[in-house]
């Protein structure tokens, strides 16, 4: 039992990290209706950025979160108007491959400037871990740090778009471009406005990775990105506290079916149950219906 | 029909553009092979043969994968063989014939591998060293035979790597790897209670992990637990770790690469779990990672071949030379690259071979005289092979204490 | 007169279309040969040969689900390595019994297509109930169970027959004499290799054969449909399943021979990301969207020509991918962006506008 508990606390710390990722993901998507497949490399990039303050120059945490932020921020914004407002459009595959593009070239600069031998990341969370039942369950202090930080910025994100004008403008964009520019919203800033917002959520996702599974390489965002996609998609994709729950759901699926069905045939059990869920419900657990227009 | 003009025509301009890239590619490789190669991050492809380059020179080949997830094992290769022409070439080369040396990538993808291996023979390639990783080398493997290509593999370690008799290599097998350290286990009374954390999608991983259970079960070791991970999930080790620790096992066997061996001591900290751990040659290198905190591996064991702590003056200089040209310390990888360039050397100067030779009359020489050759390596002394391809070395037992590899 | 035989020879627009692209590869495959027996190619670009025509039908088939039925797979290389390690697995276990290479090799293209097509079903029947992103997404979650599942068979074979294991080579309890044909993430070792470059084209023009001529039957019009315009097709009486399936199955059959291709070009099988992973199903999609979706003769050109350029750049070095990774971004702007195809129209008009003048 102790070691279900334990399974499963690690499953949401895991669930977490996709959360936070999933959540740039969906919010791209619901505007700019494109899955944006460099996100998990934007990821990579704060996981270096907050590296070299902290490990190289010798700052504390919270400035090498705070620059990583400031950079990611703007690496989306550049990233969204050097290679995606050109073909805003086009066909949403050419915007695609784009991306896929994009990917590759984080993962290669990286590779040029940082190597390709893996850094071991010291943590940015200084919280020590909670010890439960005598010992026996021991939770760590980026499990909670991680949660907290996912629920937060959750919360944060949805007071957000609903209360500010900004938030209000990007709800217009995503339902409908054409009549958002005739009521005079600023599409491509609110556009960008997301990307930015994306972008420092993946800079913090970055240092929260990092800090649970502590090693960084050119590579280390390719695979959590892919799966918070797959979280997001499991949630309903463009729906904020969908992306959460997919999160969660598939940090906990992962684990527990790593514990109990096999180690080596995880990934295609989250797959598995990620089909099935869309056979029963095609939009995903909290996606919106779509209409269908004759 | 408008619409297929202009995509004609737009992919006519990127055909222009990469052939005008091409052309821009060719003459930076040329320049690489006439500039003096002082630069250390190893863009210049073709280390230079001090002057000699152009006629009568040995041309050897290097593959492996300098880009891509496993890039780290490609340019300690490609570092270690490099330091090793420059120091042949320095003192006079092969009976007086300098060496050049030309390392192409192959993304450890079996088709890449082999389309490098066509890059280097259209370069004039004599002599294979590689490939780096075991599922390219196999692949490269049938394509050296019917070239009748020298090929000498400083890692890879797969049993097939070594399949024809053009083939050898400087590292030991994976069967050999997973049966010595179960001996070795046993023999010493390390543990009778063991779990396993292996990569089940590593040909490597996957390969010793087969051998030492089987051999386990002869040495009176129980398997308490056997768990996988794969290279698309390597990240989280929580429930293989919960695992082992549930099963009481007294040590854990991680037959893996020192990247996630890292990241389990990590995380079996942080869930306060303190087991032995034993590892292979594959964990060398975990104390160079950088920002590692050390104090994680202490009193972890391992089996390799060549230790950077090591106190003999050949290790010693490499290690020196090394870190003064590539700014980082070499892992058994660097090493067994090393060992491989001086290889080739013994067996050519024992086989009276010329840089006028072609491929196939080369191979042939060394054929023989890999197995009458013996040299003192880095990775071990008096090395020798037998027919087979495979070395004939003793592994190391090593456990790391206050930081330092000292021997067992 | 004269109006007959215009009318004798005039060939409509598409048939003279499809035969401007057979004759591309034709022309292309006579080129490569004449310069092979003038002893005026590389090694590199030898080598090469097969994986070009891999490609090229991984594209084609791939454009057949996206373009034509207009549905996104991110999938596909999965139909790939079914039919890879089924071909495979097959070669190795007749090599005794059938000793003839040409009609094992024969035998074994048919066995990686059919298993490739089953495969296809399967995936097809849930998959196609879903649309869009959401059908994306699905085709990615299969081909990486597919690519899972298979770094965890062992199989081998000994007098006894086929031993069957999830678990290791050891789990097999195989006779003495038996071998492990494919042993778990290991993969297999040992495939004859059968693949050479005119077998290679010759698939591509079936390929081709087979994927043009289904656009322009009524089948293929169904398919077209389908992906205009659902609710219209269904209301005229189109079945919207049989179409979609049959146009999935057969776009992962060819793939399987791509798969068959592949498997019998290298002498070791392994199921990684790179070759079978979502990775080599979106470079197979960015041959597809570079080349035009729907247009089959682009996308083979497109899959060519992204085949080559990493190979030409190796000079680069250290700077290859980063110079690929950017001449992808550039080609696809100029290739999609609105803003540029409008300017090029203008520039290109007068010689446009000239032309259909005379």
């Amino acid at each position: 039992m102790m070691s279900f508990i334990s399974y499963f606390i690690n499953g949401l710390s895991l669930g977490s990290v996709y959360a936070i990722i999933a959540l740039g993901y969906t919010m791209v998507y619901g505007i700019a209706k494109m899955l944006n497949f460099a996100h998990g490399d934007v990821i990579m990039i704060g996981g270096y950025v907050v590296f070299t303050v902290v490990s190289t120059m010798g700052l504390g945490p919270v400035a090498g979160i705070l620059l990583a932020v400031i950079l990611c921020t703007v690496l989306g914004v550049v990233i969204e108007g050097v290679a995606y407002r050109p073909l805003r459009m086009a066909s949403p595959l050419a915007v695609l491959i784009t991306a896929i593009g994009v990917s590759y070239l984080l993962q290669n600069i990286a590779l040029l400037v940082f190597g390709s031998n893996p850094k071991s990341f010291t943590s940015v969370v200084t919280i020590p871990a909670l010890k439960l039942a005598e010992g026996k369950l021991t939770i760590s202090g980026e499990t909670i740090v991680t949660i907290i930080s996912c629920v937060v910025i959750m919360i944060g994100l949805t007071t957000f778009i609903k209360k500010t004008r900004a938030g209000q403008a990007m709800l217009a964009v995503s339902e409908d471009k054409g009549a958002a520019q005739l009521m005079g919203i600023n599409v491509d800033g609110t556009i960008a406005l997301t990307f930015a917002i994306g972008s420092a959520l993946a800079a913090i996702a970055g240092a929260l990775l990092c800090s649970a599974y502590p090693t960084l390489t050119p590579y280390t965002g390719s695979m959590p990105g892919i799966k918070a996609f797959v979280a997001a998609v499991f949630g309903g994709i463009g729906s904020i506290p969908g992306a959460l729950i997919g999160g969660l759901l598939l940090g906990v699926i992962e684990n527990l079916s790593k514990a109990y069905i096999s180690s080596q045939l995880s990934d295609a059990i989250v797959f598995a149950v990620l089909i099935v869920v869309l056979l029963v419900k095609p939009t995903g657990i909290l996606g919106k219906k779509i209409n269908e227009k004759v | 029909m408008k619409k297929s003009m202009k995509k004609l025509l737009s992919l006519g301009l990127a055909i222009a553009m990469a052939a005008s890239l091409t052309a821009c590619g060719s003459g930076k490789a040329s320049e690489g092979t006439t500039a003096a190669g002082t630069d250390t991050k190893g863009e210049a492809q073709t280390t230079d043969a001090g002057g000699a380059s152009g006629e009568g020179t040995f041309k050897i080949g290097g593959i492996g994968p300098i880009s891509g997830s496993t890039a780290i094992y490609g340019q300690a290769v490609k570092n270690g063989a490099e330091l090793a022409v420059e120091e042949i070439n320095a003192n006079g080369g092969i009976n007086g014939t300098k060496i050049e040396f030309n390392f192409q990538d192959d993304e450890n993808d079996t088709e890449k591998s082999v389309n490098a291996y066509n890059t280097l023979k259209d370069w004039g390639m004599q002599m294979l060293v590689g490939t780096v990783t075991s599922a390219p080398c196999i692949a490269v493997g049938a394509e050296s035979t019917n070239d009748n290509m020298f090929q000498l593999t400083p890692s890879g370690s797969a049993v097939d790597c070594t399949k024809f008799e053009n083939q050898f290599r400087v590292c030991f097998s994976d069967p050999n790897q997973g049966a010595a350290s179960a001996q070795y286990i046993g023999e010493n009374k390390l543990a009778t209670k063991v779990a396993v954390i292996y990569d089940s999608s590593d040909v490597y991983s996957s390969g010793i992990h087969d051998k030492f259970i089987s051999e386990a079960a002869n040495q009176g070791i129980e398997i308490t637990a056997d768990e996988a991970f794969t290279a698309d999930n390597n990240t989280n080790f929580s429930v293989q770790l919960q695992k082992a620790q549930d099963s009481g096992a007294e040590l854990v066997f991680l037959p893996i690469y020192y990247s996630q061996a890292a990241l389990i001591l990590a995380q079996a900290k942080q869930m306060g779990y303190e087991p032995a751990f034993f590892g292979c040659d594959g964990l060398d290198g975990i104390l160079t990672v950088e920002n590692f905190d050390t104090a994680l591996a202490e009193n972890l064991m391992l089996l390799t071949p060549f230790a950077a702590d090591a106190q003999d003056e050949l290790t010693q200089k490499f290690v020196a030379s090394f870190k003064e040209k590539y700014g980082e310390t070499p892992n058994q990888f660097a090493a067994d690259a090393y060992d491989a360039v001086y290889a080739v050397k013994a067996a050519a100067e024992k086989a009276g071979i010329t840089a006028d030779m072609d491929a196939s009359a080369i191979c042939d020489k060394l054929k023989t005289a890999m197995t009458e050759i013996s040299i003192n390596g880095l990775t071990g002394e008096n090395m020798k092979w037998n027919a087979d391809g495979e070395p004939d070395k003793a592994p190391k037992a090593i456990k790391i204490v206050n930081g330092a590899y000292t021997a067992m | 007169m004269e109006k007959s035989t215009a009318k004798k020879f005039h060939i409509d627009k598409t048939l003279r279309s499809n035969l401007i692209t057979y004759s591309i590869v034709l022309a292309a495959f006579i080129i490569v040969q004449i310069l092979i027996s003038a002893g005026q190619i590389s090694s590199l670009m030898k080598g090469l040969l097969v994986p070009l025509c891999i490609y090229s039908i991984m594209a084609i088939s791939l454009n057949l689900t996206v373009g034509i039925l207009g549905e996104l797979s991110l999938g596909h290389a999965g139909f790939m390595c079914v039919g890879a390690f089924a071909s495979s697995i097959f070669s190795i276990s007749m090599m005794e019994s059938i000793p003839n290479t040409g009609i094992r090799f024969f035998l074994a293209i048919l066995v990686g297509a059919a298993s490739a097509a089953a495969a296809g079903v399967v995936v097809g029947i849930p998959v196609l109930r879903l649309r869009g992103d959401y059908l994306a997404i699905v085709t990615l979650a299969f081909g990486e169970i597919i690519k899972n599942v298979v770094n965890v068979i062992y199989l081998g074979k000994d007098s006894a027959g086929f031993h069957f294991s999830m678990k290791n080579s050891m789990a097999l309890n195989m006779a003495k004499d038996g071998t492990v044909i494919l042993n778990g993430a290991q993969g297999i070792t040992g495939t004859p290799k059968n693949s050479t470059f005119v077998i290679g084209v010759i698939l591509t023009l079936i390929t081709l054969l087979i994927v043009l001529n289904l656009i322009n039957s009524r089948s293929g019009r169904a398919i077209m449909s389908v992906r205009d315009n659902r609710i219209a097709a269904e209301s005229i009486g189109i079945n919207i399943t049989k179409y979609k399936l049959m146009a999935f199955t057969i776009s992962a059959s060819l793939a399987g021979v791509a798969g068959v291709l592949y498997s019998h070009n290298l002498s070791s099988l392994t199921a990684t990301q790179k070759n079978f992973g979502y990775n080599q199903s979106i470079m197979i999609l960015v041959f597809v969207v570079l080349g035009g979706i729907g247009n089959m003769r682009g996308s083979m050109i497109a899959a060519v020509l992204l085949t080559l350029l990493p190979e030409l750049l190796r000079g680069l070095n250290a700077y290859r991918m980063l110079i690929y990774a950017i001449i992808l971004i550039v080609m696809m702007i100029f290739n999609w962006s609105p803003k540029l195809i409008d300017f090029r129209k203008r520039y290109f008009h007068k010689n446009m506008a000239k032309k259909e003048r005379v």
